[in-house]
């Protein structure tokens, strides 16, 4: 079988890649900025998880985290599908890289903004929300758009815990067609060089007008 | 403590973070209480769950795993950072062409899952070993990253360097590799340590060409001994990589501290954000 021929397995590959990567994107978003702002709260505890969180989560192969959801997890009465385990396990790794990003973004917006906001009476809450973060995320939007990137290629982890992503169903194939091997695997670095080229240059792009802006 | 993001507690707000703080700590404890809680029903501390350990094989079979994750990170990262310093002498070079080669190798090993570049090789030609494999794509991955890490560093230095090179009479090429990266590796070598652990966490993904690295033995343990030990066998091994990285990082970090003493008030943040 040519690679012309498994284009539909690998295009169904590819879309499952995707959606691991956009759901896994949105959902780290939201917990890695929470995290941020735990990060730079005024309440000790949770500054500590926040660190903790960080520190542990970052250290750890996303591989484990994977090995965790899928092994472990369900010896504590915890039993999700594969599909389910991939997204927690990508979310929760990318948002330890989130939440430094967003917390660098804080520490480079100048304390004059913050100091301003606290001036007019704002709280923690309403200084972080309204003032503080909406500048931070503008300034860390090209270090998302890498650590997403990061999150593609991570999502072909996936691959070894039960999931027939992109990556997955190319070694399958592969497998299944030594003769064509080599074309399967070169067909799906294609389908992941059409994500990550692009979006390298996009964050590049950013990158270089959010520092003409400062 | 003082924050540009609040004010400093009077006496009211000191009692409202006191508050929060109970309030914080005591759901982060209640939470804490609920998962040991779990884990005891579950059984996890009974002594014939950990019972394992006190089998000295077993620890061999971890300590031997250990080993060839870090005998796999060290002979890829001394391998990748030779070859990104040729790509970095390539994407800096003044011919055109030579440049877009190093560009199209960035571009393209750096854009793959390391997973892919792992299992490549074992494709490519049957003969290759696990290990063989294993250190090839994350040489082939890491080489693309460090090799942007290295042009970054090189691209922050003053100008008068490379220009002082070649009025001694270096050539282009001695004047990059005998003046330029030295001081290049300097500058960067926060982003490059924190690259070595990014390595180091991917030597986990060579479980896919079976080499049997930390994690591969973690699941030839689970295998061996059953499911019932999994807890203990996971509670260890993430230790181990927890440990070993934590080790990587505090150095990379006492690096950099004690390189911006040296190299006082130069930016070091242009490495890239790579998980």
């Amino acid at each position: 079988m040519a690679v012309w021929d498994a284009r539909e397995q690998l295009l169904t590959g590819f879309g499952i890649t995707l959606r691991l990567t956009l759901v896994a994107a949105v959902a780290a978003l939201v917990l890695g900025t929470v995290l941020g702002a735990m990060r730079v709260s005024p309440i000790p505890p949770l500054r500590w998880l926040g660190t903790a969180y960080v520190e542990l989560v970052r250290n750890t192969p996303l591989t484990l985290v994977f090995f965790f959801m899928v092994f472990v997890a369900p010896r504590l009465d915890i039993i999700l599908e594969f599909r389910t385990s991939a997204y927690i396990a990508l979310s929760v790794y990318t948002a330890a890289f989130v939440c430094e990003a967003v917390r660098s973004g804080i520490n480079s917006v100048s304390t004059g903004q913050a100091e301003a906001a606290r001036a007019v009476g704002m709280t923690f809450g309403q200084n972080l929300r309204l003032v503080v973060l909406p500048q931070a995320m503008r300034s860390v939007i090209p270090t998302l758009v890498n650590i997403f990137v990061a999150l593609t290629k991570n999502s072909s982890v996936a691959a070894g815990f039960f999931v027939g992503e992109l990556f997955g169903l190319g070694r399958t194939l592969a497998i299944r067609n030594p003769a064509e091997g080599v074309a399967m695997l070169c067909g799906v670095a294609v389908l992941y060089l059409i994500i990550t080229i692009p979006s390298g240059v996009l964050a590049e792009r950013l990158e270089r007008k959010v520092a003409i802006a400062r | 403590m003082t924050s540009a993001l609040y004010d400093t507690p009077g006496p009211r707000a000191r009692r409202r973070i006191l508050l929060g703080s109970i309030v914080g700590g005591a759901l982060i404890a209640a939470a804490l209480a609920w998962v040991l809680l779990t884990f005891s029903r579950q059984g996890l501390f009974d002594a014939n769950r950990w019972d394992i350990f006190s089998d000295t094989v077993v620890w061999e079979f971890l300590g031997r795993g250990l080993l060839n994750t870090l005998r796999a990170a060290a002979v890829a990262a001394v391998l990748a950072c030779l070859v990104a310093a040729v790509v970095a002498a390539l994407r800096l070079s003044s011919s055109r062409i030579v440049r877009a080669i190093g560009r199209v190798y960035v571009e393209i090993f750096r854009g793959l899952p390391v997973l892919l570049l792992i299992f490549f090789p074992t494709v490519l030609w049957t003969s290759v070993t696990p290990f063989m494999a294993a250190v090839i794509g994350l040489t082939v991955y890491n080489s693309a990253i460090i090799a942007e890490i290295l042009r970054s560093g090189i691209n922050t230095l003053p100008r008068g360097q490379r220009e002082a090179g070649l009025a001694i009479g270096l050539t282009p090429l001695a004047t990059l590799r005998l003046v330029e990266l030295p001081q290049a590796v300097r500058i960067m070598m926060p982003s490059l340590v924190s690259q070595v652990v990014v390595l180091l966490k991917d030597t986990s993904l060579a479980f896919i060409v079976t080499y049997p690295e930390l994690l591969r033995t973690m699941n030839n343990l689970r295998d061996y001994y059953g499911s019932r030990y999994i807890f203990s066998v996971f509670f260890v091994g993430a230790a181990m990589y927890i440990a070993v990285n934590a080790i990587l990082s505090i150095t990379a970090n006492r690096l950099a501290k004690r390189d911006n003493t040296k190299t006082a008030g130069r930016v070091t943040s242009a490495g890239t954000a790579d998980n």
